[in-house]
């Protein structure tokens, strides 16, 4: 086996937990180290608090977020997390993976940027992805209080809307098109008491650029689960035959989600063309994450660019942008290029004019 | 070609040194190992080890662990604890004159006088690394924007060098003059401790995870490129104004340890493909010391004659290098 390989696959899976106290986090948390799943987690905590199982693998670290030193404000790491990763993963074949427990009051995106931008820490470890335990009575209270309720909703691949049992039906329904109007593409799932099947929280591949987006065929067109119950948001885009947004009587090609509650300030901006020209959309994509990545919490595409036979995928966080080819574009496949922004302050009609631009056909035109 | 014995650890090797003139190995797995001559191993943290560093006041290795023990292992493998403080991970650890002691956790820097007294050293951000100057008890902590100066034995507020960014290791030069940080960026930084002076290191294209101190201090060996990097320090301004030297460059791999000889002019170097060479100064003439391995070489230490050079890597593996044959 080659290094590359090796390396590939010794890189140890990391899980983020975020959500605010009594979101259930440490619920679920005691029951990933306790169920009988055969795999060994490694767990940083903020604090031991009330995790109920002692385990030598539980690290406490106090959260510290370290700016980067290059001029760039949101270049930003988790100072412990570099620390506590490069000592957990010295020692070979003692955990499966770590899950990072995060408290309600932290940012999100420097314990994501820490995966990208620590050459140690990239090395010997993959982000999995970033779970947001959402408390679905005090959700509207959090969001009225608090931006990192929200930033941990919009950073997240996954949300777990938990205590569905303490609000009605109706309730359930406002927050759940809440939390799809800030993050469009997170897959959701209603819990009881942190009640999940855990192959649904671990495992996901969510920042693995050949995995990502490939499972959802509805991406961008209403991204649930179609396990669970969903409710749509009076505003939800669900559109399953991707032409036109007929039943919202408008044509445009950018969906720009607003929340049904007040007091949120992300918002999504989903942008959907045919074939793009690469050099138009390399030179766009850079020179928008340099200028508005503070503003950028994350975007997700997949792009058809023309003339190549392959589906490109693109995801970033703030001012860090990847992209790699996935995989051949199938016959049954339409060529479309699709591209979700999360952030603050985004310009919906900007970006759609921008990304148009790229189109592949203009030059043709031109 | 000259002659090595291998041996093969369970687990990364954190730090080698000699201690009486034998190799001895600090393994994360938490134990020390005495190979040569019928393997001695001491149990020095059952939680494994964090961090281990060589003493060179009082001879011996310092080592911390997961399980919050500050340990010593002198040469004749009689391992003392230093200091237990609970739960906690003990991230660095460093030897100081009239066997004083310092150790970090979390935002504390701890400095264990010869006399006994713990001192805690409370920090408003985490404290990554610290040292001792050669001379008097005076320590050093490297922090989020800069270093902090004290005085252990007194109560004195700590004096702040400042330099934006995260500094995660720290060395007085030899001669006490320099003080040196690596930083989270692929840099490093200075003070002149007498004026404050800042000299910065900068260029390379990764981090900078060893060092080493050249004979009479004249130059500052680094890794985190593909050739060693050699900062010269025998001027008053250190390096500043002056280009490195550049020793033992590799096309497709970098230099992950380095160690330079304890009496010549020569570095051994160690890459991230297991290869180690011996590179003099004044030529560049290059010998080649180990083909390769399995996996970067960590940690490198010469022998205090200078004949023996002892290595571990992060896979396990280890040796010692006769380079007489």
């Amino acid at each position: 086996m080659s290094d590359t390989a090796n390396q590939a696959d010794a890189q140890i899976p990391v899980t983020v937990l975020t959500g605010y106290l009594g979101s259930g986090k440490t619920t679920l948390l005691n029951r990933i180290l306790s169920e009988d799943h055969g795999r060994k987690y490694a767990v940083i905590v903020n604090e031991f608090g009330e995790i109920g199982i002692d385990n030598d693998l539980i690290v406490e670290s106090d959260e510290e977020i370290y700016e980067m030193n290059n001029g760039c404000v949101c270049c930003t790491v988790r100072g412990d997390l570099v620390r506590v990763v490069e000592g957990l993963t010295r020692r070979k074949g003692r955990f499966d993976a770590i899950i990072i427990e995060t408290t309600g009051l932290a940012d999100p995106v420097p314990v994501a940027q820490t995966f990208f931008m620590d050459e140690d820490v990239r090395a010997k470890t993959k982000l999995d992805a970033v779970v947001a335990l959402v408390d679905a009575k005090h959700l509207p209270l959090r969001l009225k209080d608090s931006r990192e309720a929200e930033d941990q909703i919009a950073f997240a691949d996954v949300v777990l809307l938990n205590k569905t049992d303490l609000v009605t039906p109706e309730q359930l329904a406002v927050v759940e098109a809440t939390v799809r109007a800030i993050n469009p593409t997170a897959v959701i799932h209603r819990t009881e008491r942190a009640g999940i099947d855990l192959k649904r929280v671990l495992g996901q591949g969510a920042f693995d650029l050949k995995r990502v987006l490939d499972d959802d065929p509805d991406f961008l067109t209403g991204a649930e689960d179609a396990h669970d119950d969903h409710a749509c948001g009076p505003d939800c885009d669900h559109d399953h035959h991707h032409h036109g947004h007929a039943h919202h009587g408008h044509d445009h090609h950018h969906h720009d989600a607003a929340s049904p509650l007040h007091d949120v300030t992300v918002k999504s901006v989903s942008l959907r063309g045919g074939e793009l020209d690469s050099e138009k959309f390399f030179s766009w994509i850079q020179a928008l994450t340099q200028e508005q990545g503070p503003n950028i919490l994350r975007l997700k595409g997949i792009i058809a660019f023309a003339g190549d036979p392959d589906r490109y995928v693109v995801q970033g966080v703030h001012m860090i942008v990847e992209g790699d080819h996935q995989r051949p574009w199938r016959d049954d496949e339409k060529h479309e290029s699709r591209l979700v922004f999360i952030g603050r302050e985004l310009d919906a009609e900007e970006l759609s004019a921008e990304f148009e631009a790229c189109a592949a056909r203009q030059r043709e035109n031109a | 070609m000259p002659s090595i014995a291998a041996y093969e650890f369970p687990d990364f090797v954190e730090t080698a040194v000699f201690l009486k003139d034998q190799p001895v190995f600090a393994v994360a797995d938490g134990t020390v190992r005495f190979p040569a001559g019928g393997e001695r191993v001491v149990e020095a943290h059952p939680g494994g080890l964090l961090s281990a560093r060589y003493d060179p006041y009082g001879l011996r290795l310092l080592t911390g662990g997961e399980d919050g023990r500050v340990v010593s292992v002198d040469g004749g493998g009689a391992a003392r604890e230093i200091a237990s403080i609970g739960r906690k991970w003990i991230a660095s650890v460093a030897g100081g004159p009239k066997d004083t002691v310092g150790f970090a956790s979390g935002k504390t820097a701890y400095v264990r006088l010869g006399g006994g007294a713990l001192k805690e050293i409370r920090h408003e951000r985490t404290v990554e690394d610290i040292a001792f100057a050669p001379k008097g008890i005076r320590a050093a902590t490297a922090r989020y924007d800069g270093a902090s100066l004290f005085f252990p034995a007194t109560d004195a507020a700590p004096a702040a060098l400042e330099w934006k960014g995260a500094h995660l290791g720290i060395d007085f030069s030899p001669d006490g003059r320099f003080l040196i940080t690596v930083m989270q960026e692929n840099a490093l930084h200075g003070w002149r401790i007498d004026d404050g002076k800042h000299m910065k290191m900068t260029g390379y294209p990764a981090k900078v995870k060893d060092w080493s101190w050249s004979a009479k201090g004249k130059f500052l060996a680094t890794s985190g490129a593909p050739a060693a990097i050699l900062w010269p320090f025998s001027g008053k301004d250190g390096p500043m104004g002056k280009a490195p030297l550049e020793l033992g460059t590799r096309g497709d791999t970098m230099v992950t340890a380095v160690a330079c000889h304890p009496a010549e002019d020569m570095l051994a170097i160690g890459y991230g493909d297991g290869m180690i060479l011996a590179v003099r100064f004044a030529d560049s003439k290059e010998a080649l010391l180990r083909r390769g391995g399995a996996s970067p070489v960590r940690t490198m230490a010469w022998s205090g004659e200078g004949r023996l050079l002892a290595f571990g890597s992060e896979s396990g593996e280890a040796g010692v290098i006769d380079i007489a044959g």
